[in-house]
């Protein structure tokens, strides 16, 4: 069975990239930002995971990665909706226009 | 080392042991036994001062027919190379050694008057502390064996002063006085400082025989190098040793820097007594003695000059003490007289046959000390029972204070110059060496010892006769024996010390001289005394209108005497008038356009390039994460150059 090449998977990782970039910039919604962080950090998964499997085969370094980022991007998820629950009892809303309070 | 030797290190070390003790455990110490405490320190010190003074004069100071100085202690304190250094030490020669018991015996009396009338002050322990702390820099000042080991008591002195005339800190008066005295005194010893520099630099050595003997030999290198260079008509030697006089002048309240001795008075009265009138404000005319053969024998000029201003301090002093109402303030002017009297006669005073001038002074130095703290004493037993220095208030003492009124009249007695008491003999000592030196000096100070005994019993009568006795005024001094006591023994000194054969002990060159004593010569003097003081007497012995009219007739005279001559208005307008404007202003504005406008252009600076990059931190999520975006691209697009 032929393969799908490599430059097929690297391209959907880097529109999965720029499309969790997009988000990440067009949104105002922070759950939706957070989501589009997620888009990022998936599209990176995919990376690794495919050079993995194209350049090294005999190896699970790679996977590993992969399993290590989910572990953190979990954490890092409820920390960041914690931090956003808090802002929404202080401020009543979680736009990011709204809550820009934290400066000089 | 000798016994004595060990009496002398302990006559100078136990006031700052006393003074360490009381101001580190003075919280602890109850104020009665903190009082006692020092006295008894002090008592200890007056008997071995009295111990070394016999031993000195008795058995070991003299040598070869002269009284010869004895090292009892020297080490080395700062060395700069290998000729210059400053030693500490101790020097036993007739004028420190009789400096030591003038000290401890006034501290002494000083001590023991102040369990009393400093009883029930707040700050009782650390009045007792600073008397202490005084006692020892005095000590340390009359016995020092280098010229800078003089200069660091002499500034500890002066800093004793300045915390003890501060003493009331809660009125303005007493801090305004305090910080007088302090900066005039400054302002002297800069004089002195740069006078010691001078000489230093001249004789390249800071020891004081060392630096004597090369200034006095005939054929010495240094002194000729020092002698040869002039300046304004003046040897270079003579201008050093003038500028060390400004620091003497400035201590003892010479002319024109006499104002800060009568603010002084703002202290506490025994403090006067001690600093004020019988020990520090001779600081002075030590030094000068302690320095006599330089100016003898190499700058008789500029002893000359020292010898004018004396002259001059004495009589303008006494005009001004004939004039005041405030009874310290007489005694501050005729301290300021008298101290100008031994000035004087240090002035006319020569060298080998003709300085008797110099045994005189320091006589008079010895017996005023105990007559002028007696009086002083005795004006803080009757301000004590009065509660007020004015003349206005008092008045018929002399039933109400029995003790006080006697001491009082033996010290009125004897600073006026009456047979047999001890100021006589050594006020006849100063006029003779006046009368053999300069006919001026010698006018003016037979005018002056008139004056004095004018205003002293002026003064005495005010007190004590004036008014009618009051009934109303029980007796002050059942409960004041501590006082009483410190009056009485002084009293003894003030009668009795000038009977010592002066000039067998202290003479410029160690060698015992008789001082001259004719009676055809002390006739004048005598009767001028008698005078001023049957005219005080007609004057003051009653309530009449005699002073007032007299008054009125030489208004003008005497209102310019009861201002003082205006000398602090006029030092009021050179310092506010000329020096703010001409030097205090342009600093100021220097100060406050140019200094402090760099700092403020920093500071701008630095607030508006903030400003300008302040709104880069907006608090907007986004556009930071656009900027780490940026960069991040940056960076890459940066490996991909490199890298292609």
């Amino acid at each position: 069975m032929e393969q799908v090449p490599l430059t097929h998977v690297l391209i959907l990782s880097s529109t999965l990239f720029f499309l969790g970039i997009y988000g990440f910039f067009s949104r105002r919604n922070l759950i939706t930002m957070l989501m589009s962080i997620e888009l990022i950090l998936n599209s990176i998964n995919i990376n690794f995971v495919a050079f993995n499997k194209y350049l090294y085969p005999h190896q699970l370094e790679g996977v590993f990665f992969t399993l290590f980022i989910i572990t953190v991007a979990a954490a890092e998820v409820s920390l960041s909706i914690a931090i956003i629950i808090n802002l929404f009892r202080r401020f009543n809303t979680i736009d990011i226009e709204d809550t820009n309070t934290l400066k000089f | 080392m000798s016994s004595y030797d060990l009496s002398s290190i302990l006559i100078v070390l136990l006031p700052i042991v006393s003074f360490v003790t009381l101001s580190v455990f003075g919280k602890r110490i109850k104020p009665s036994i903190s009082g006692v405490l020092g006295t008894m320190s002090l008592a200890i010190t007056l008997v071995l001062a009295l111990y070394v003074a016999y031993g000195y004069f008795f058995d070991f100071g003299m040598q070869a027919g002269a009284h010869v100085k004895h090292i009892a202690l020297q080490f080395q304190w700062l060395k700069f190379n290998e000729n210059l250094s400053i030693d500490l030490g101790i020097v036993l020669d007739p004028i420190s050694v009789m400096m030591l018991v003038v000290i401890t015996a006034v501290s002494t009396m000083v001590h023991l008057y102040s369990i009393n009338y400093m009883h029930g002050e707040e700050r009782f322990t650390m009045y007792y502390a600073y008397l202490s702390l005084f006692t020892f820099s005095m000590l340390g000042l009359v016995v020092a064996v280098n010229i800078f080991q003089m200069y660091i008591f002499w500034e500890l002195v002066g800093v004793s002063s300045f915390l003890l005339i501060g003493y009331y800190y809660t009125k303005p008066s007493a801090i305004a006085a305090a910080k007088k005295a302090f900066i005039v005194t400054r302002f002297a010893d800069l004089g002195f400082l740069i006078g010691i520099l001078m000489l230093s630099y001249g004789a390249k050595t800071l020891d004081f025989f060392t630096l004597i003997e090369r200034l006095t030999q005939p054929n010495s290198v240094y002194l000729a190098s020092f002698a040869g260079s002039s300046f304004l008509g003046l040897s270079a030697l003579s201008w050093a040793l003038l500028l060390v006089f400004t620091g003497g002048a400035g201590k003892s309240a010479m002319f024109p820097l006499h104002i800060w001795l009568p603010d002084a008075m703002e202290g506490p009265t025994p403090v006067s007594a001690l600093i004020h009138a019988a020990t520090m404000v001779v600081a002075g005319v030590f030094l000068v003695g302690r320095l006599f053969p330089i100016f003898a024998i190499s700058a008789p000029d500029a002893l000359h000059i020292v010898g004018y201003i004396g002259g001059f301090t004495a009589l303008f002093a006494a005009i001004i003490a004939c004039t005041q109402t405030d009874i310290k303030r007489v005694l501050a002017y005729s301290t300021i007289s008298q101290i100008a009297f031994m000035m004087f006669a240090l002035g006319v005073s020569g060298w080998g046959e003709e300085s008797e001038g110099f045994t005189a002074s320091m006589f008079h130095l010895f017996t005023h000390a105990f007559f002028k703290a007696l009086l002083f004493l005795g004006a803080g037993a009757v301000i004590h029972a009065v509660h007020s220095n004015e003349m206005e208030d008092m008045g018929g003492l002399r039933k109400a204070l029995p003790i006080t009124h006697i001491t009082f009249l033996l010290a009125c007695l004897a600073i006026a110059g009456v047979p047999p008491f001890a100021g006589f003999f050594s006020k006849e000592a100063i006029l003779s060496a006046a009368f053999h030196g300069n006919s001026l000096i010698f006018y003016v100070g037979l005018f002056t010892s008139c004056l004095t005994a004018f205003y002293m019993f002026r003064l005495y009568f005010r007190i004590f006769w004036y008014n009618p006795v009051k009934e109303d005024h029980h007796n002050h001094e059942g409960h004041t024996w501590p006082m009483n006591i410190a009056l009485i023994i002084l009293a003894f000194g003030a009668v009795f010390a000038g009977l010592i054969p002066f000039g067998h002990f202290v003479s410029a060159d160690g060698k015992p001289i008789e001082l001259p004593f004719h009676l055809t010569f002390s006739i004048a003097p005598v009767l001028l005394g008698i005078a001023g003081i049957l005219l005080a007497y007609v004057m003051y012995g009653e309530k009449n209108e005699m002073p007032d009219k007299l008054t009125a007739s030489i208004s003008g005279l005497y209102r310019a005497a009861y201002r003082k001559f205006y000398i602090d208005e006029v030092y009021l307008f050179v310092t506010k008038k000329v020096l703010f404007n001409l030097v205090g202003r342009p600093a100021a504005w220097f100060d406050r356009n140019v200094v402090d406008g760099m700092i403020n252009g920093y500071a701008s600076i630095t607030t508006m390039s903030s400003e300008s990059i302040k709104p880069m931190q907006s608090g907007r999520l986004q556009s930071y994460t656009m900027f780490f975006l940026g960069g991040v691209l940056l960076v890459a697009a940066l490996l991909v150059i490199k890298f292609m």
